[in-house]
């Protein structure tokens, strides 16, 4: 058995290292390019959302390595995301692959579903094994999470242009190949020095934006063009309201044990949206008024073109940027975006805000 | 003085009007409709939603500006989350009272009581309850109104099962059930295929070519169900799975001569039910299915070229 996942930003190396902890033969999907991109919406349905496509492509080129087993999550709606896999799984046979797809269904109610799910597929694990691998694997995922969070802040204030970016690949690397909790906290440590070494101003006034939209789209920085990076070396501050780690607490740990997350984003929501709506179209709407809260300058939301949730929320989304008093600018892409127009858009967007900035200085 | 309760003309109308609109007469309301889809609601809406939104949803503002303009003194649009077990509605229904608030001006009430008989059964009886006591306290009445509004619904549903359309029931039109030499499933969700506008009046089209027209309306719903039953995992959008288990039902029953599947532009559910649904029917080989994405920029013309061609070849398919 040789088994793959699809590409989600740095949580892939985290999955990497966990089905490797469980003493699987892991095939790595090679990294995502344009050919990922043309194979997997040559081969998706037309109106599929972006990372359905993305993660066709993951799978064609995976398996076109040597893969014959994906593993895949599932979900229970009302979001398209709960189908994904079994669309995936028709469309790769009629391809002619000969596979296995494992989708980890989200476990209603009880966490033990989900391990049970995952201890068969390495059979020959004690528990004891099987959760220190995932113990390790949540580790790993909060310190990548913790090391992009410092990026962010440093990136806005480098001297030199990419120097950030450059220094958290070279973070980034440590983490992935530790192999215990403890080598793990010693590369996140040498990792957070590496990048606070990155000579910058501190003095400078950098503007502040707020990233909501669907998860997809934030983390992974190929479908979102780069975002991060790219309004970083404009010196722009960036603060990312989903992480994978606050995900996974939320959605995996607090409610398997009958608690509720996101309270406060929810609560910041509820004049403008009191309903979950799917994906995180909710969030995208509170966390907006929550960063109008904060003092933020604007707030970019992500969305692949037509995701139901978040056209909910892009509807809502004016409303709450008039009401609130803070500027909202909504990018849906596909494989169709061009970085041109985008980049165009977001500079035009910052001088806006620029200029809010002066305007209310002066006041 | 009688309230005016509007209802639009979009969306779930095509699923519930006769339920709701008992609902509301006994409880003593008037219920005024939204005008049929004209080209100036469709304008209207187009301006007032987002762009990216579905072309049912553009219509569904549409019609509630109809509405606000008629001068009701509110307008029922509920919070439909989910109507069965475990089965959801698209997105976009969860979110339909606020589309409808931040996207079209100076609405008048509305009554956006949530349906939610997946999480929240109980809490939905107890809801509608509380919204019929808005209009008349009694106890008894409001029993009335709730038995009123399932007796039509059901019968409603019932007379859909003989062989009509919602559009044949609702508008009243006569009864243009024939046996015809083709028998073509039209599938998709009741809001495109009953909206004349929406479809471009395809079904009276498909009659006119002497196609007897199935529907998944005129299923039995334990059909529906096994045909449902019968992929790896249950869909959980229900007119995602009342679609799938149609279209797995006919294409085993054998008696169809073809599948038109119509579909929004930009629809969630429907892009990944669809291509499941052209997957079963390729793989199966014995219906061809012709496959129809509309928005408001689709031609009338187009639509009518790529039907009768499409007609032809079933024709001469069961010629050979
Ligand atoms: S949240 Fe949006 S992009 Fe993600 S699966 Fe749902 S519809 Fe698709
Ligand atoms: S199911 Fe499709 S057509 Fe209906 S509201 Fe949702 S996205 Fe629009």
């Amino acid at each position: 058995m040789k088994i793959t996942y699809p590409h989600l930003g740095s949580l892939s190396i985290a999955m990497h290292g966990l089905l490797e902890d469980l003493g699987l033969d892991v095939q790595a999907p090679p990294p995502i390019t344009k050919r990922t991109i043309n194979l997997g919406v040559r081969h998706s349905p037309e109106f599929a959302c972006f990372p359905l496509k993305i993660n066709m492509g993951n799978f064609i080129e995976a398996l076109e390595a040597g893969a014959d087993t994906i593993v895949m999550a599932g979900g229970t709606g009302p979001c398209r995301f709960g189908y994904y896999a079994q669309v995936q799984r028709e469309i790769l046979r009629d391809l002619g692959y000969n596979f296995e797809m494992i989708v980890l269904e989200p476990p209603q109610g009880q966490m033990s579903e989900l391990v049970d799910k995952i201890k068969e597929l390495c059979g020959d694990k004690s528990w004891p094994e099987v959760m220190r691998a995932l113990h390790t694997a949540w580790r790993r995922i909060k310190a990548m999470d913790q090391l992009h969070a410092l990026t962010l802040k440093v990136r806005p204030r480098e001297l030199e242009k990419g120097s950030t970016t450059k220094a958290y690949k070279e973070a980034l690397q440590p983490i992935a190949s530790a192999r215990s909790n403890a080598q793990i906290e010693e590369a996140l440590r040498r990792g957070t020095k590496t990048v606070k070494a990155v000579p910058c101003d501190y003095e400078k006034d950098v503007l502040r934006i707020g990233l909501v939209g669907e998860i997809y789209m934030i983390l992974e920085p190929y479908a979102n063009l780069y975002i991060e990076n790219v309004l970083g070396e404009m010196g722009v501050e960036v603060e990312r309201s989903i992480y994978i780690s606050h995900w996974i607490k939320e959605h995996l740990v607090l409610s398997s044990l009958g608690l509720k997350g996101s309270k406060q984003i929810k609560k910041a929501a509820a004049p403008y949206l009191n309903h979950f709506v799917g994906g995180h179209g909710w969030e995208s709407v509170g966390d907006t008024v929550l960063y109008a809260r904060k003092g933020f300058d604007g707030v970019v939301h992500i969305l692949p073109f037509t995701c139901t949730p978040e056209i909910v929320a892009q509807s809502i989304l004016p409303t709450v940027s008039r009401e609130q008093g803070i500027p909202v600018i909504s990018f849906s892409l596909d494989e169709q975006a061009g970085e041109a127009g985008f980049i165009t858009r977001l500079e035009a967007f910052l001088d806006l805000l620029s200029q809010r900035r002066i305007k209310t200085k002066t006041m | 003085m009688t309230v005016k309760v509007g209802i639009p003309r979009a969306l779930l109308y095509y699923h519930y009007y006769p339920g709701w609109e008992a609902f509301f007469r006994s409880l003593g309301a008037e219920v005024v409709l939204s005008d049929e889809t004209t080209k100036k609601i469709v304008d209207s809406g187009v301006r007032l939603a987002v762009d990216e939104a579905c072309l049912p949803v553009k219509l569904y503002l549409g019609h509630l500006a109809n509405l606000r303009d008629k001068g009701v003194d509110c307008i029922f649009a509920p919070r439909v989350v989910s109507v069965e077990r475990k089965k959801y509605l698209c997105p976009k229904f969860l979110g339909l009272p606020e589309i409808a608030r931040f996207g079209v001006p100076d609405l008048p009430r509305l009554l956006d009581v949530e349906i939610n008989v997946h999480q929240q059964y109980q809490k939905t009886r107890r809801d509608l309850k509380k919204l019929a006591a808005g209009f008349d306290r009694r106890p008894w009445v409001i029993a009335r109104a709730l038995r009123a509004a399932k007796l039509a619904q059901d019968e409603y549903e019932a007379t859909l099962r003989l062989g009509h359309t919602p559009h044949d029931v609702l508008s009243g039109t006569e009864n243009t059930y024939q046996e015809g030499k083709l028998r073509v499933a039209v599938l998709g969700h009741a809001y495109n295929l009953n909206d004349k506008f929406i479809s471009m009046d395809l079904l009276s089209k498909l009659r006119e070519f002497g196609a007897e027209v199935v529907t998944a309306e005129m299923l039995r719903p334990q059909d529906i169900k096994r045909g449902a039953g019968l992929l790896e995992k249950e869909i959980f959008w229900t007119f995602g799975k009342e679609l799938m288990g149609a279209a797995f039902h006919l294409l085993e029953e054998g008696k169809i001569d073809g599948v038109v599947l119509v579909a929004s532009f930009g629809c969630g559910p429907d892009s990944l039910v669809c291509e499941l649904v052209e997957r079963m029917y390729k793989r199966g080989k014995n219906a061809p299915v012709l496959m129809l994405t509309l928005d408001e920029h689709t031609g009338e013309a187009g639509v009518v070229t790529r039907l009768e061609a499409f007609i032809d070849m079933l024709r001469w398919r069961k010629a050979v």
